[in-house]
């Protein structure tokens, strides 16, 4: 006589610790494998959408600062960048090359981040994720002594930066690319890269194939895990990236460990640019001078930037007034949050929580 | 000099470096001045040697909070608990009072009794395995001919107090917890056992103070006569007590909890202190059977035994702390992989490499002098060679990047066409 079994179904979320926020996995449990995944995301759904339609356009700013709030340079990047696109302000050379910097040093903060939740996702207690905060610490003190505050920098504008930087700010960049940054990679890598249990934990584990990935849209790391070499910053540049000298790695199998080594190495880069951007950041102005209240012209506009988790992109609608007809964010967490359930079916409950953590969800970007 | 001055003390009752001195002085007052009889020394002896063992229980789990947090903290880069009395001493004192104020909540749907039930059952076993544990000469509270058989039984009914809280919670993350319990129990009681036999048979007796005695009459100790048992026995008390890289059943990060999820109160108290203890008594029992126990080469002929033993007991705790701070976490599959396909094999080979030795030295009659440290470069030759082997053998071979052909190189980027004329701006604003 078979012994008969039921399904279990389990709800991962929303209050869980590793869901890295509120986000909810009703999962179909057979014993410990996974045999189907609900996903269920509004639960940090704030209306930013709607609300941007009421504000002008530089009061938008701030909204951008809150949706991906592990990367909010890169967040006030990208929506400066479609509405110059739409209407057509130039940003002088000095500002160029901070935001560049910014975005790299932002895209660092978020890797460390995104590279300590996994590892803990692993099961690793506290451990990693301490040791990367304290290095992602080191960059938000210098978002501070330029823009006065750590994570909702709202430090970008339209038309350039909101500051230009202190006199403290490039040596203390200085030492941070040159001397801290690169041994705490080494460690982090001798202690993550080589592990056995990490490698046994990740390796063949959140597998996305390539027509997966470019079927569901996928961007950032996890579309270059799959073995894609497809970046916005040379794909489609922006800002001054089409100046300078840094390569993008490319993963093979497309599992959670090529994602996270990925990271580690996009740090390096990052690294690489910004040591770029230092030497070569020209005098001037910082920003251009435009009216507070900005009326661009009848149209519309989609830029696009390569945030930490992929390709962040901002639809902007305007019908001439003051405030935008339609504020549209593509976010790359919702998109690469779609093929989860692809990646999960078929493997155990541990597997799934390593592949959420690799995926690297934001919930604020998320829900919106 | 030193010497000679201790000669001035021993035996006498106040010498601390065997307090059974102070209890045979106590036994002959008893006796002698007061006629009790037999059956009430038995008694009183028993309760002042229980109390006293419980003392120190107690005063190691309140102890080790704070050494835990400390260690794990400064592993960490974080400072640790430091606001509460000298170096944050007291806080686990603030914590137990917290914790015996706080409402115990019961769901509703739980098992009452079993709920109940489950963090006493869970403490009992650490403790009761003290028992057993030799702490000088003739420091041993019981002094049992089964002691190892003991320990074994002992150490299985936590685990199984561990998947009856899980079971009773009626919680899917509790019972997630309580399951992969048993399969661990199941699976780790026999590379445990298997590991122990090795040093069952090399010093003849199950007696925990003879496997002590035999270590001190043939000066080495028991870890160099059997590595690959000792790193056996260490890699399964990890996953015996529910500690990284084999926590699973608690498993913060994936099932947040697993099967305390539901207790709250002196209840999880119970279960967080129990956790201590069983991790204090494995370190006891390893410490113990291959490191010696109280006996380190004379030295306690001038420190106390047990504090010989305390020492080698948190040198043991701190690898596992170090661990914890250390190691992610197994997946149950690979876990129980580990334990059937390596460590079982592993420690009957063991196993046989013992036997032909001890069976040798009886047969032969040559002296411990000479089979002795013979034993003790086969089996660290042994170990090294089946541990290195397997390694090379099954491991898979670690590659940064794999050899196998990439799937894309590159993805031609088609340029973007140029906008038409309709959608050209005049610059505005």
């Amino acid at each position: 006589m078979p012994i008969k079994s039921d399904l279990v179904e389990v709800n991962i979320g929303p209050q869980h610790p590793s869901t890295h926020g509120v986000f909810r996995m009703v999962a179909v449990i057979d014993g410990e494998r996974i045999v189907d995944v609900k996903m269920v995301v509004g639960y940090l759904h704030r209306s930013m959408e709607k609300l941007a339609e009421e504000r002008t356009y530089t009061q938008n700013i701030p909204f951008t600062d809150r949706m991906d709030y592990l990367a909010a340079m890169t967040g006030n990047l990208g929506y400066c960048l479609s509405v110059e696109k739409l209407s057509g302000i130039e940003v002088p050379e000095r500002g160029q090359y901070l935001r560049t910097i910014f975005a790299e040093l932002q895209r660092v903060a978020s890797h460390e981040m995104a590279t300590g939740a996994f590892i803990n996702d692993c099961g690793a207690w506290q451990t990693p994720v301490m040791w990367c905060f304290r290095d992602r610490e080191k960059v938000l003190d210098l978002f501070e002594m330029v823009c006065g505050a750590r994570i909702t920098t709202n430090y970008m504008r339209i038309g350039g930066v909101a500051f230009d930087i202190p006199e403290e700010f490039l040596p203390a960049v200085d030492r941070l690319v040159n001397d801290d940054l690169p041994a705490r990679f080494e460690e982090l890598e001798s202690l993550i890269v080589g592990n056995e249990i990490i490698q046994m934990r990740a390796r063949d584990v959140g597998v996305v194939t390539p027509a997966q990935a470019i079927n569901a849209a996928l961007s950032g790391p996890m579309l270059r895990s799959a073995g894609i070499a497809w970046d916005i910053r040379k794909a489609d540049p922006y800002c001054v990236y089409d100046r300078l000298n840094f390569e993008i790695p490319v993963g093979y199998n497309g599992d959670s460990y090529d994602r996270m080594v990925i990271r580690i190495e996009e740090m390096k880069q990052s690294l690489r640019i910004i040591r770029q951007c230092m030497h070569d950041l020209p005098g001037g102005p910082h920003k251009n001078e435009v009216p507070l209240a900005i009326r661009p012209p009848v149209g519309e506009a989609y830029s696009r930037v390569e945030s930490p988790k992929g390709e962040l992109g901002f639809y902007v609608v305007s019908d001439g007034s003051s405030a935008p007809y339609r504020w549209h964010v593509r976010a790359p967490s919702l998109i690469n949050l779609s093929v989860l359930r692809e990646m999960t079916v078929g493997q155990t409950i541990a597997d799934a929580i390593v592949t959420l953590g690799s995926i690297d969800i934001n919930v604020g970007e998320v829900d919106r | 000099m030193m010497l000679t001055l201790l000669s001035l003390i021993t035996d006498s009752w106040w010498d601390i470096r065997d307090l059974s001195n102070l209890t045979d002085a106590v036994y002959d007052l008893l006796r002698d001045d007061l006629n009790v009889p037999d059956w009430g020394i038995y008694v009183i002896s028993g309760v002042v040697g229980t109390l006293g063992i419980i003392s120190f229980i107690g005063g190691v789990a309140i102890i080790n909070i704070w050494v835990e947090r400390r260690v794990v903290g400064r592993m960490q880069s974080r400072l640790g608990p430091n606001r509460l009395g000298p170096f944050g001493l007291l806080q686990p004192v603030a914590d137990a009072i917290k914790l015996m104020q706080k409402e115990v909540l019961q769901p509703k749907v739980a098992d009452g009794l079993v709920f109940t039930l489950a963090p006493i059952a869970f403490t009992v076993p650490g403790i009761a395995l003290f028992a057993v544990i030799p702490w000088g000469r003739n420091m041993v509270l019981a002094d049992l001919d089964v002691g190892i058989v003991y320990l074994f039984a002992m150490s299985s009914l936590a685990a199984l107090a561990v998947f009856i809280g899980g079971y009773g919670s009626n919680n899917k993350y509790a019972l997630f917890g309580s399951m992969r319990v048993i399969a661990m129990l199941v699976t780790y009681e026999i590379p445990i056992v298997l590991s122990l036999l090795g040093v069952v048979m090399f010093a003849g007796t199950m007696n925990l103070q003879g496997i002590v005695l035999f270590q001190a009459d043939n000066w080495l100790l028991l870890v160099m006569l059997q590595p690959l048992a000792f790193l056996i026995y260490f890699l399964s008390s990890t996953a015996e007590l529910n500690r990284t890289p084999a926590d699973l059943a608690e498993a913060e990060s994936e099932i947040a909890g697993g099967y305390h999820v539901e207790y709250s109160g002196m209840k999880f108290g119970l279960y967080y202190a129990a956790e201590l203890i069983n991790a204090v008594a494995v370190s006891a029992i390893i410490a113990t059977v291959f490191l010696g126990g109280w006996w380190m080469y004379e030295l306690d002929q001038i420190v106390p035994g047990w504090m010989i033993l305390i020492g080698k007991i948190y040198a043991v705790y701190f690898i596992f702390v170090w661990t914890r701070g250390t190691l992610p976490r197994f997946r149950i599959d690979q876990l129980l992989a580990f334990a059937w396909k390596w460590m079982t094999p592993m420690a009957i080979i063991n196993i046989l490499a013992v036997a032909t030795e001890v069976m040798i030295w009886e047969e032969t009659g040559w002296s411990a002098a000479v089979i002795l440290p013979a034993s003790i470069a086969i089996n660290g030759a042994l170990a090294g060679l089946l541990i290195v082997g397997w390694v090379r053998t099954m491991a898979p071979k670690f590659q940064r990047f794999p050899d196998r052909p990439r799937m894309y190189t590159t993805i031609d980027v088609p340029s973007l066409p140029a906008p038409a004329a309709s959608e050209l701006r005049e610059t505005p604003v």
